[in-house]
């Protein structure tokens, strides 16, 4: 319970210290404050490059390979037999998943998931003297759309034109400079089996992605069956999830029921998404140091005030207050300045929020837009606001209990 | 009406020892009783335990051995947060120095004891500190800042916050003792008259000789023992 007396001692104490409580309200204030803004930034980049991410590649991946290789008819034979196997030698055959358009078709009417057989390989791309090897990626340029922002990062042509003209191909702006080569000219496709193929440029993307920019190019999945050598073959299918955060167990049931590697978004980028994860160690970490910092400001002016009002502190004991009385008295003004430095901290944050929302510039690379990602969520004032009270009272509990422990007696002799 | 006198504080062989590395013996094997409406001064030199009684009397300190009994209940088995409200609801001190504090105003400092209490209601907590301030004649000076007054005011403030609560006991600590004599007699004539007309029982440390003389009853004490009780 707290008494209403307490509360009005506890304020005329830090009134008639404005200066210090100015100062140690700022402290918080200026912690809270820039742990709103600092957060909006990481958690705005953060969700940008997670959407980026997310939006630009497929959410799981069906692989023609399997996470353990297969048990070799031997050792299912002899399962318990002091058998060793040397000099053996894979059968050639062609690789790619079984049956995949079966698996497409069944995909999509169970789920009604976006999915789409893709053959990937590798190729060199000759042009004007100069070759350059590329990743092939055959794809259904419909599903393509669908399945990844490709179409948004088009800045000249169309993925669709693949469909429309024979021996299509759409290349990143990378290869279009190294090359030299533009919208409608011709570059012969050349592939590991020596097949070779004339093909017209009929789109240019831009992904921000100097590796896809430089390497990546689209075709028509037939095509590069034909190019591969491997007709009726796709290597991948490429699911999209309504919910990325769903991927992980779509994959993993995937997986399951046929085997094939499937693997997650996350899975793909976990180096990246630990990054992520570090970078938010960062920041509470300094968010932490602040409020530690500002803490010190509260235990500083309220150590000060119960040392000079010992006096104080006894005529109140002698009065008939208790000691959890004097206890909460201090307390008090620990949560007030807490309190009140959150709601300027709040302000601050705010402030400095839109401040940074205001500033334009260019950034080249992963940010193609003008000014920084931002995150406003509400969230952040709420943690701002516990790392202050926390810090607050944790600051004023010290000295509050040695208000408390004050005897009267000695003060009171000591004085007369 | 009962005028038979009631026994409203007493002590049965107090002693106090300061646990110090040398054991210093404040008081020893005292044996003090005092009634309803008397008012009792306790002279002695200086070390001989006047105070160190009081704070006994007035449960600020416990005594090493014995009993104190305050209105028929014996302190000793009450803890400290029990103790804090027996001294709320049945006794006021007053000290040598006033101890106001000095972020209220005098209203506020008399206001604050009953609202600690919390038995009134804030309107009524209010006209009762403006009427203890009015029979002690300070009232005019009510909004004003502890240290705008004079040492006398202030000592009649530090009474009417004592008597906020309506004490069985008032417990002073040299209440002249920085005062000077017109000042002293005004103190001295407000605990007779509370002894006399309100009943409530006084129980004074002094130097002075002429305020020792103003009580009903003296103890002298020496060497933290009785060597006198009398009237």
């Amino acid at each position: 319970m707290i008494l209403w007396v307490n509360i009005q001692i506890a304020l005329a104490h830090l009134t008639h210290r404005k200066r210090q409580t100015i100062v140690s309200v700022l402290g918080v204030a200026l912690g809270v404050g820039f742990f709103i803004a600092t957060s909006a930034m990481m958690q705005g980049s953060e969700q940008d490059l997670v959407s980026k991410l997310v939006d630009s590649q497929p959410h799981v991946t069906i692989k023609d390979e399997f996470r353990t290789p297969s048990i070799q008819p031997l050792f299912r034979v002899f399962t318990e037999g002091a058998v060793a196997l040397k000099g053996e030698k894979p059968r050639e055959r062609l690789r790619g998943i079984k049956n995949f358009k079966a698996r497409v078709a069944e995909i999509e009417i169970a789920t009604g998931y976006v999915a789409s057989p893709v053959l990937s390989g590798q190729a060199i791309i000759r042009y004007g003297g100069k070759d350059q090897s590329i990743s092939v990626l055959g794809v259904d340029p419909q599903k393509e759309m669908q399945l990844t922002t490709i179409e948004d990062d088009m800045t000249q042509g169309s993925l669709e034109a693949l469909e429309t003209t024979s021996d299509g191909l759409v290349i990143g702006t990378g290869l279009s400079t190294r090359l030299q080569l533009q919208l409608g000219d011709l570059a012969s496709v050349v592939a590991p089996t020596g097949r070779v193929m004339r093909m017209k440029v009929v789109g240019i993307f831009r992904a921000g992605n100097a590796l896809l920019d430089e390497g990546r190019v689209y075709m028509l999945l037939k095509d590069v069956q034909v190019l591969m050598g491997k007709p009726n073959i796709a290597d991948q299918i490429r699911v999209r999830v309504p919910d990325p955060n769903d991927a992980l167990h779509v994959a993993a049931d995937l997986e399951e029921r046929w085997g094939y590697r499937s693997e997650s978004w996350q899975e793909a980028n976990e180096d990246f998404l630990s990054l992520l994860f570090m970078r938010n160690v960062i920041l509470y970490t300094i968010v932490g140091a602040i409020m530690v910092v500002a803490s010190f400001g509260i235990f500083n002016i309220i150590s000060t005030v119960v040392m000079e009002k010992r006096r104080d502190i006894a005529i109140l004991m002698s009065i008939g207050f208790r000691a959890y009385d004097i206890r909460q008295i201090f307390l008090l003004q620990g949560v007030v300045l807490g309190l009140i430095g959150m709601f300027f901290g709040w302000a601050t944050g705010f402030l400095l929020v839109e401040a940074l929302g205001s500033v334009k510039f260019e950034l080249e690379g992963f940010y193609e837009e003008e000014g920084l990602p931002l995150d406003r969520g509400f969230y952040q004032y709420l943690i701002g606001a516990g790392f202050a009270v926390t810090a607050s009272v944790i600051a004023a509990w010290i000295p509050a209990y040695r208000a408390s422990q004050v005897r009267p007696v000695e003060i009171i002799r000591g004085a007369a | 009406m009962n005028t038979a006198p009631r026994t409203v504080l007493a002590t049965e062989n107090v002693t106090r020892i300061l646990q110090e590395t040398v054991p210093v013996t404040l008081v020893q094997d005292i044996n003090f009783s005092a009634d309803a409406a008397e008012f009792v001064s306790i002279t002695g030199p200086s070390g001989s335990g006047k105070s160190s009684l009081l704070y006994l009397l007035g449960l600020l300190d416990g005594p090493t051995a014995g009993r104190v009994i305050v209105d028929g209940q014996d302190t000793g088995v009450l803890d400290a947060d029990a103790l804090a409200r027996f001294r709320l609801e049945h006794l006021g001190f007053v000290f040598q120095f006033h101890f106001l504090l000095p972020e209220f105003s005098i209203l506020e400092n008399v206001m604050i004891p009953m609202k600690r209490l919390g038995q009134f209601k804030e309107t009524d907590i209010k006209s009762r500190a403006m009427q203890l301030l009015a029979n002690l004649k300070i009232d005019d000076q009510h909004s004003k800042m502890p240290d705008q007054l004079s040492g006398g005011q202030r000592q009649r403030v530090a009474i009417a916050r004592a008597l906020g609560n309506e004490p069985t006991i008032i417990l002073a600590d040299e209440p002249t003792g920085n005062l000077d004599t017109k000042n002293s007699d005004i103190v001295k004539d407000i605990f007779v008259r509370l002894a006399k007309e309100q009943g409530t029982t006084i129980i004074a440390v002094t130097h002075d000789l002429d305020f020792a003389q103003a009580a009903d009853r003296n103890v002298h004490l020496v060497d933290g023992c009785i060597a006198r009780d009398g009237r």
